[in-house]
């Protein structure tokens, strides 16, 4: 069976100022919407208290809002998620000392709520210093891997890919955080490992694609220029591309539906970013080396070079 | 053509055997035990013994214990089911401890992987679940440093007083401010004399005399060194005290460690009295040194309930009576540190304590006072006092430096120093970070993430054989070793998963069929280009390894990122993560690869490779 095995090169290039463009709006809403909404930062970054509770029947949000709001609790956010049954309460921080006892607070106040027995399932609970670590930690890894990221690319190819490839996929990771800001999705410390495991994932395409590049280049000698080259590579590729992001899809996909309220905005990103990774590593990576003028000489002098130092 | 050398095969053979012995204790599941140890670490403890007192009385209530487990200050008795796991508990509770308030032992419920003797020989274990896969609480306790350095130099300055008094120096006064202790007086002379004294006497003070106005003001602050001692006393200190707390809390495989400089984790699997824990926490315990009423007849006296006056009568901790008398000479606050060591004489174990400038003087003059008598080490926690140990005096101790020996065993002098440096907490803690798990969302959790790892696998599976045929049956065979062995390294490294890690492994087989979509895409291109089949499957093993190790770099460096700035969830994806890429590229290349070579490699005419 095949299902992708086109007959000529696909001609990506010719319509790459198109595909630019595209992702150049999506990329600039991405960044409105980061700028104008924000992101809806968990508990972890923001420091509070989280109470994850069951109830034995079904209960109105405002029943239990009312109770809170009572206690003094203005500012607790009560939603439900999954099913009538199960509730989140998000409480702020309190100032020191009082919010070590939030949870046992809301547990308290939860039984004076009528109708409805409560199982507590979850609390976390976390000190603002924490998680201005937790932020800081975050940004760091995120440089640590754009980093290592283009030092690695740089060595193995050339330095114009490595831009190329960080470009393309930092470009994935802020339409993540777009959509995470447009939806006002919980931005949570999961969902910060899923963004970064996408960012080395979706290098992995770039990767991919670029090894045929350069193969292509030396193996044609010149016969070829860079648009057509590029074209070649991604075409080649393209089978490859679909039945593996279609494979880590199903992956993520399961995840989102078997995972549960804990799994489910880790899941959403992974999703996100797969989605976008396919199209930024053939769009916009590809796109800006044919734009930042890489030729064959830039790929494989260092062959030559190898074999000058032999002889 | 196409074919691995022998030691190759064996060597792919061997470790997928490794794989499937270290990933077999996971299937086994786990059976409810009940596990005693003692109440004060230390103690003595006769697990056989306990086992042989208990099982009648067990056998008696019609819960038969399915076997006993005998460990160095331990018993675990293992049981049927929960029902006769939590009915027994409460059995032995009542046995062993008929007053609550003075538990002889902790009774805890535990979970023993019921991995098969033989398997547990090889040191296999079942992975270790963390607190969101089993439940229980998990708390992140800040120590305030800066409480322990306040304190610290408060009790400098007053050691700086009475020193000044001892050496008759005039000053108008001694008092600390923020972090430095600031001294006045009336002239250079006396200022210096001060100086002089005082570097003797506290070396850990920097010293700085300044003429101000009609005074001269020496100022002292802590040195760096002697500040990062204190810092690390502290937290040092803590933990040990956390640790005997929780033990009173009865949790059966408790986590206390140090994270950074400044902050303790404590998990606790299993609990969910919340309250009850923190209030555990927080508790303070008090040392108290008292002297030992040795007049004759007297300890008679009291037992027969005639206690004399201005005395009390308590007792060791191996049970015997001790009258104490009731003056306190020093508290734990005087007590800078306890180190188990040897007598630099004798060679014999002993105790090695360090008193503060104050406590120094104090104990001087009542030893010099009592020598011969016995001076009793008192641990005063929820208002009972116990006797941890009262040895003789043989000898006047000056210079703060004491030490208990005689009659103890190596692991005794440890226990003491560990109980004496656990009287109470260095520093103050607040709790900056928790967590609590119910147990049932601890099994919703693991069953959410065992389906979606599981249905993910049968998609991708169904998907590769249908495409790739037999090619692909080798590469979902392939993925499932990849999956046995990231298993198997998690159980034998004993590395924490978590729901995040469980999820780390469901992405990771979704990333890793990637490495064998690209040789298989490969070898149908060599086929398509009309290299013979033999020549197309070498060539598309080849060509894609170079690809195959760029992107798991790539991916890996993501990883590593993620395991050095994350913490929490992050880290548990990280580790899981980490992991699985390291063991795609094995199982990914070599194992297909080998099962590759097994079909067609050797043979002479392959009119045909079954990849679809």
């Amino acid at each position: 069976m095949e299902l992708f095995h086109p007959r000529q090169d696909i001609p990506f290039m010719r319509h790459a100022l198109w595909f630019n463009a595209v992702s150049l709006l999506t990329f600039v809403a991405a960044v409105l919407f980061l700028a104008l909404r924000g992101l809806n930062l968990s508990i972890e970054f923001t420091g509070g208290t989280l109470v994850e509770v069951r109830a034995s029947e079904a209960v109105a949000l405002e029943a239990v809002r009312d109770v809170l709001a009572q206690a003094g609790l203005r500012e607790a956010q009560v939603q439900n998620f999954g099913s009538a049954r199960d509730l989140l309460i998000r409480l702020p921080h309190l100032g020191d000392g009082e919010s070590a006892q939030a949870g046992e607070r809301v547990k308290a106040l939860l039984s004076q709520v009528p109708g409805a027995n409560f199982e507590v399932r979850r609390v976390e609970f976390v000190g603002p210093q924490v998680g201005k670590e937790l932020a800081t930690n975050g940004l760091m890894a995120l440089a640590f891997v754009v980093f290592g990221i283009v030092a690695y690319l740089a060595m193995r190819f050339e330095w114009r890919f490595a831009v190329s490839a960080i470009i393309a996929n930092l470009h994935d990771v802020v339409i993540i955080l777009g959509a995470f800001a447009a939806f006002q999705w919980e931005f949570s410390l999961s969902v910060l490992a899923a963004v970064l495991a996408v960012l080395g994932y979706s290098v992995n395409e770039t990767v991919v694609i670029f090894d045929r590049v350069r193969e292509v280049f030396k193996q044609r000698r010149g016969k070829m220029d860079t648009p057509a080259v590029l074209d070649h590579a991604i075409t080649a590729t393209m089978s490859r591309t679909i039945i593996t992001h279609a494979s880590t899809l199903a992956m993520v996909v399961t995840i989102l539906l078997f995972g549960g309220e804990t799994l489910h905005y880790f899941a959403l990103a992974l999703t996100i970013g797969i989605v976008f990774g396919i199209y930024s590593s053939i769009f916009v990576s590809a796109a800006l080396v044919m734009w930042f003028g890489v030729t064959r000489e830039d790929l494989v002098k260092p062959a030559k070079k190898k074999e000058e130092a032999v002889v | 053509m196409n074919r691995y050398p022998l030691w190759k095969n064996l060597l792919i053979a061997f470790v997928l055997l490794l794989g499937a012995i270290y990933a077999a204790p996971n299937l086994f599941g786990e059976i409810p035990a009940v596990q005693i140890t003692p109440a004060r670490p230390g103690a003595p403890f006769d697990a056989r013994s306990l086992a042989a007192r208990l099982e009648p009385k067990l056998t008696a209530a019609g819960l038969t214990p399915q076997g006993f487990l005998f460990e160095a200050g331990a018993l675990r008795v293992r049981f049927a089911d929960t029902e006769t796991q939590i009915r027994a508990k409460d059995l032995i509770e009542a046995e062993l401890n008929p007053d609550p308030e003075k538990p002889e032992a902790i009774v805890a419920l535990n979970l023993l992987p019921g991995t098969p003797e033989w398997l547990a020989r090889l040191g296999a274990k079942p992975m270790y679940l963390g607190l969101d896969l089993r439940g229980g609480v998990h708390f992140l306790l800040e120590v305030d440093m800066d409480g322990a350095l306040t304190k610290r130099l408060d009790a400098i300055a007053a050691d700086l007083r009475s020193l000044m008094r001892a050496e008759k120096i005039r000053h108008q006064g001694i008092v600390r401010n923020g972090r430095l202790i600031e001294a006045r007086f009336a002239d250079e002379a006396a200022a210096e004399a001060a100086r002089r004294v005082i570097a003797k006497n506290v070396p850990d003070l920097a010293l700085d005399v300044t003429a101000q106005g009609e005074t001269v003001k020496l100022v002292a602050r802590l040195t760096p060194a002697a500040e990062k001692t204190l810092r690390e006393f502290a937290l040092k200190q803590n933990i040990t005290t956390l640790h005997n707390r929780i033990n009173e809390l009865g949790v059966a495989e408790p986590v206390i460690q140090q994270q950074g400089t400044d902050r303790i984790v404590v998990q606790l699997p299993g609990v969910q009295d919340v309250a009850k824990a923190k209030d555990i926490l927080g508790r303070t315990a008090t040392l108290e040194v008292r002297l030992v009423d040795d007049t004759p007849g007297a300890l008679e006296e009291a037992i027969a309930g005639r206690v004399p006056p201005g005395t009390e009568l308590l007792y060791e901790r191996n049970g015997r009576p001790i009258l104490v008398k009731k003056d306190v000479v020093l508290t734990g606050e005087r007590l800078t540190d306890a180190q188990p060591g040897f007598d630099g004489q004798t060679g014999e174990p002993a105790v090695h304590l360090t008193l503060d400038s104050a406590g120094a003087r104090i104990f001087r003059d009542v030893t010099r006072d009592n020598v011969g008598k016995r001076m009793a080490i008192l641990l005063i926690e929820r208002g009972q006092a116990e006797v941890i140990t009262a040895p003789v005096i043989r000898t006047e101790i000056t210079g703060g430096r004491v030490q208990i020996s005689g009659a103890m065993t190596v692991e005794e002098a440890r226990d003491i120093a560990l109980l004496l440096r656990a009287g109470s907490l260095a520093a103050p803690m607040r709790i900056v970070e928790e967590r609590t798990v119910g147990p049932s969302l601890g099994k919703e959790n693991i069953e959410r993430g065992v389906h979606a790892t599981l249905w993910g696998f049968a998609i991708i599976a169904v998907f590769m054989i249908v495409y790739y045929q037999l090619i692909g049956l080798y590469s979902v065979v392939a993925l499932a070793a990849n999956l046995m062995l990231l298993v198997a390294l998690l159980s034998l490294l004993q590395a924490t998963l978590t729901l995040p890690g469980i999820a780390a492994m469901a992405l990771t087989l979704g990333m890793a069929i990637d490495a064998n979509v690209l040789i298989n895409e490969r070898i149908r291109e060599e086929l398509r280009l009309g290299v013979s089949p033999q020549m197309a499957i070498a060539a598309g093993y080849e060509r894609a390894f170079a690809t195959i190790l760029d992107s798991n770099v790539t991916t890996l460096i993501a990883g590593v990122a993620l395991l050095v700035f994350g913490s929490g969830p992050v880290r548990g994806f990280a580790v899981v993560h980490c992991l699985g890429i390291l063991t795609s590229m094995f199982s990914a290349i070599l194992v297909s690869r080998m099962l590759v070579n097994f079909t067609y490699g050797g043979k002479k005419r392959v009119a045909h490779v079954s990849i679809g």
